[in-house]
């Protein structure tokens, strides 16, 4: 099963990437990258690595440096493994244990794997597609330090270190910063462009506001679950006070309840991972198109400047040859950005388009999948009870 | 498959009726994000509180500010303005018709004894401002003799039915019987609808109260004590109602009453009852724990209701922003999709709005009807502990005069010793009522005990039905509303 929330990436059967497996130690996840290859490039056709999230964001950032792929959609970085829940409720787990009954305890428990689980898929997911689309891109799957960070068998610490000291994340803050500023006060002769920026700058709002959204009804079904939990705990401390038939009827309403906890549970999950992970990526994914446009504006802007230079430099009647250098450098530099960035929108929203199309696909019908199955849960119940 | 529970759960009856004393409690209700936590939690207080703890609980009552003289409702002069509220269709309407085959063998609990409808419906509101209260109309339809028509309408106000309650408990509690305890005051939501606030808060809030009387009433009508109870028959049959004076703010009932609290609670703590009787003392334990665990389900239940109003909350908002994406995609049909999802999104908050109110109306308030049950419950064991304690005074008492008249046997004072004789025969006398006294309670508590347990088996076996069967239409509904979406989403091209 595909989990990635774009695109089937794997197609190219050239280079093919997943994550099978990933290990939680403490702090640190490790991940195993399963790599097969008919690319003569490599060394082996067949072959796994272990990496952490931190080799992931030096590879992102490295890219993101490399000069060549100005024009490009950068894949945004996979966010940091967050595991802060299911680690509180571990810490809860086993500072209360002395005060729970065996039963209590083992549900927690029970809990709690369920939920680093969720966790985890998640984390793998985000980190795998990440891979993916370095993986599908022409461009990128070329890439040296992709190379590197697919094959390398000892540890990519060093390498990191020596990475952030060369570049230090500059030229990353650099667009972080005003990017809707530069990006709305071009004047833009492109009418592909100017399009392109009066979606990409409101659809990035929209779809942040929709992830914070999708993020708190997560979380309200969650909750619900929780007290579906209560619920069926307090009735089975009621149940066993009864005794006689009273005892069985309220022990099998704590058993449904308890199983509509892990169905609505189950429901919350799929919600997430379906539809609020995808809101997620895409939010991040607008950013980096947001990105492409910030550079293609500074580019631009670098060309009027030089025009200005060469003008400057004219009427001075100094330096002219190099001023009329740096401006068909600028030019060329835009045009390329302008091509490229004109094809990376282009497949972006394609790539867009199918991924919702395929998540929302997957989300209904898990939807109707817990529904059916509640519905059984539920009816069988009744019958149970009435018969009593 | 659904018709078969259907039938059963037709005529059901919800409620339930046990004479008890009320002990008012205070639930918290989880705060939080909670919405309306105010109209979801009982949280003031009710006449005779008995709580130990509290014994100013007398000192926040409805203050209504209309004058005290006697003021029939239903008059004939001019009205004040009357403005009816908009009956909201949020609660299940339940039967108190129990039709269902009793497996009664130890009373002759007749069949007919139970027909009797009793509804509580179309709250009005009389006068504005700090002046103005809720009437109820009291609809009672029933073929037994002791009414003397078959369909009587009166109206009702809420301090009508506090009046009723606090005859029937003095009258009956001592002798052991649980007087089901009338419903919570509440400041806040009083104050709301006073003032005039027409926002679905004060709707609820009317209809949360207007639903507790009803189950009130139908809980007295089920005992049959309190069926045939002169002043239940008159709130039930008379147009005109004298004003109940005692549930005034202050007044010098109230005084009393806060008094009398007082020295109950002391004399709580001096009895130290030797209890002969081993099931009083098992019983009295199996409520204790009851109780408990009652009032932690109870707990969770209203935190699920909480909850469950925010995800509908949650879920519509979310269905907004979902449209506003639709709005800015600019692919056609991912835009189409979108939109469509958005209103699923909407469809499926009204669905978890209405699934709040029967978690609310079915399981949460019925839970809490019985946490106050389970009060009055104990609060009439604490009863048989008084009369226990009357007999052994009484006893005390009489050998003291045993003694005096001994002492008397030597002195040879003739009047005195006269005197002395016949007030040992006073006491022993004493003696005896206190120990009749003291089984006839113990005799109509194992009764009541026995009603109560399997009433409130039967109560909520029916409930928890009826509740699944509420979780069923959500997911049928789920169901339906996915189905129709999965084209649109395939249809993204």
């Amino acid at each position: 099963m595909v989990r990635s929330v774009s695109v089937d990436l794997n197609n190219d059967a050239s280079l093919v990437i997943d994550i099978p497996d990933a290990l939680c130690e403490r702090d640190k996840v490790k991940f195993t990258i399963h790599i097969k290859t008919t690319l003569s490039s490599f060394q082996k056709s067949e072959f796994s690595v272990p990496r952490q999230h931190e080799d992931f964001i030096w590879l992102h950032d490295t890219i993101v440096e490399t000069e060549e792929y100005a024009g490009l959609i950068i894949p945004p970085a996979p966010p940091k493994p967050d595991f802060e829940g299911p680690r509180e409720k571990m810490h809860k787990l086993g500072e209360g244990e002395s005060s729970m009954t065996k039963e209590e305890y083992a549900k927690m428990k029970q809990e709690l794997e369920a939920e680093y689980l969720a966790v985890f898929k998640k984390t793998v997911q985000v980190h795998e597609v990440f891979l993916q689309r370095l993986s599908s891109h022409p461009m990128f799957r070329k890439d040296r330090n992709f190379q590197i960070f697919l094959e390398y068998d000892q540890d990519l610490t060093v390498r990191r270190k020596n990475a952030k000291e060369m570049f230090g994340g500059f030229f990353k803050n650099m667009v972080k910063s005003a990017d809707e500023v530069l990006i709305s006060g071009v004047k833009e002769v492109d009418e592909f462009f100017e399009q392109e920026k009066i979606f990409l700058l409101d659809y990035s709002s929209k779809i942040k506001d929709a992830t914070a959204k999708a993020e708190k009804m997560t979380r309200s079904h969650k909750n619900v679950a929780d007290d579906y939990n209560h619920i069926s705990g307090a009735m089975n401390s009621i149940a066993a006070d009864n005794n006689t038939a009273f005892k069985k009827h309220l022990e099998k309403c704590a058993e449904v309840f308890e199983k509509l906890r892990k169905l609505e549970d189950r429901v919350a999950s799929d919600q997430e991972l379906k539809l609020t992970e995808l809101l997620r990526y895409y939010t991040r994914d607008i950013q980096a198109a947001k990105d492409l446009l910030y550079r293609r504006a500074r580019a631009l802007a670098d060309y009027e400047n030089s025009n200005k230079t060469l003008d400057k430099a004219r009427l001075k009647g100094k330096d002219i040859a190099q001023a009329e250098e740096n401006q068909k450098q600028c030019l060329r530099k835009f045009d390329k950005l302008s091509e490229s960035g004109k094809k990376e929108l282009t497949s972006f929203k394609a790539r867009r388009v199918v991924a919702f199309r395929k998540n929302l696909i997957e989300m209904t019908e898990l939807e109707i999948k817990h529904a059916k199955n509640s519905m059984s849960l539920l009816q069988g119940s009744i019958e149970i009870l009435n018969s009593n | 498959e659904t018709s078969k529970y259907r039938s059963l759960a037709g005529f059901s009856s919800v409620l339930f009726v046990v004479l008890s004393l009320v002990k008012v409690f205070l639930s918290q209700s989880p705060e939080a994000a909670c919405l309306s936590a105010e109209d979801i939690s009982p949280s003031s207080n009710g006449p005779r509180d008995d709580d130990p703890d509290d014994l100013f609980a007398e000192a926040t009552e409805e203050v209504s500010l209309d004058s005290p003289e006697r003021q029939p409702i239903l008059s004939d002069g001019p009205s004040p303005a009357i403005t009816p509220v908009t009956p909201v269709m949020i609660s299940p309407r339940v039967d108190v018709f129990d039709r269902s085959p009793d497996q009664d063998e130890d009373e002759e609990e007749n069949r007919d004894t139970f027909d009797i409808q009793i509804s509580v419906s179309d709250p009005e509101k009389v006068g504005d401002g700090m002046n103005a209260y809720m009437v109820y109309k009291v609809t009672t339809k029933t073929s037994l003799s002791i009414f003397s028509r078959d369909e009587v309408c009166v109206k009702r106000r809420f301090s009508d039915f506090l009046g009723l309650y606090s005859k029937l408990a003095s009258k009956y509690m001592h002798m052991g019987y649980i007087v089901p305890p009338a419903p919570e005051k509440s400041i806040v939501g009083m104050t709301k609808v006073k003032v005039g606030k027409e926002d679905l808060s004060s709707v609820e809030f009317v209809e949360k109260r207007r639903s507790a009387l009803e189950r009130y009433l139908l809980r007295t009508v089920k005992h049959p004590a309190l069926l045939k109870d002169p002043d239940v028959l008159q709130f039930l049959e008379s147009s005109e109602l004298p004003r109940a004076v005692s549930t005034q703010a202050l007044s010098g009932a109230g005084i009393l009453r806060m008094v009398n609290k007082a020295a109950d609670a002391v004399n709580k703590m001096t009895i130290k009852m030797n209890e002969s009787d081993a099931w009083f003392e098992e019983k009295q334990q199996q409520f204790e724990n009851l109780d408990v665990q009652l009032r932690k389900l109870h707990a969770s239940v209203e935190s699920l209701v909480c909850h469950r109003k925010e995800l509908s909350v949650n879920t519509a908002s979310f269905a907004k922003s979902a449209a506003m994406l639709g709005n800015s995609e600019d692919h056609t049909a991912l835009s189409r999709a979108l939109s469509q999802l958005a209103e699923v999104e909407e469809k499926i908050d009204q669905l978890h709005q209405d699934q709040s109110y029967a978690d609310f109306y079915l399981i949460s308030e019925l839970l809490g009807d019985y946490v106050r049950l389970i009060t009055a419950v104990k609060g009439v064991f604490d009863q048989r502990m008084k009369a226990w304690a009357k007999w052994q005074d009484a006893q005390v008492m009489l050998q003291r005069k045993r003694e005096a008249e001994a002492k008397l046997q030597y002195a040879n004072k003739p009047d005195k010793l006269q005197q002395a004789t016949d007030e040992i025969r006073e006491w022993e006398g004493k003696v005896q009522q206190g120990e009749r006294d003291f089984e006839q309670i113990s005799k109509n508590i194992r009764r009541e005990v026995g009603r109560f347990e399997k009433d409130r088996v039967k109560d909520f076996r029916v409930v928890i039905i009826k509740y699944l069967e509420s979780l069923v239409h959500t997911q049928q509904q789920l169901i339906k509303y996915w189905e129709a979406f999965l084209p649109e989403a395939k249809a993204i091209a």
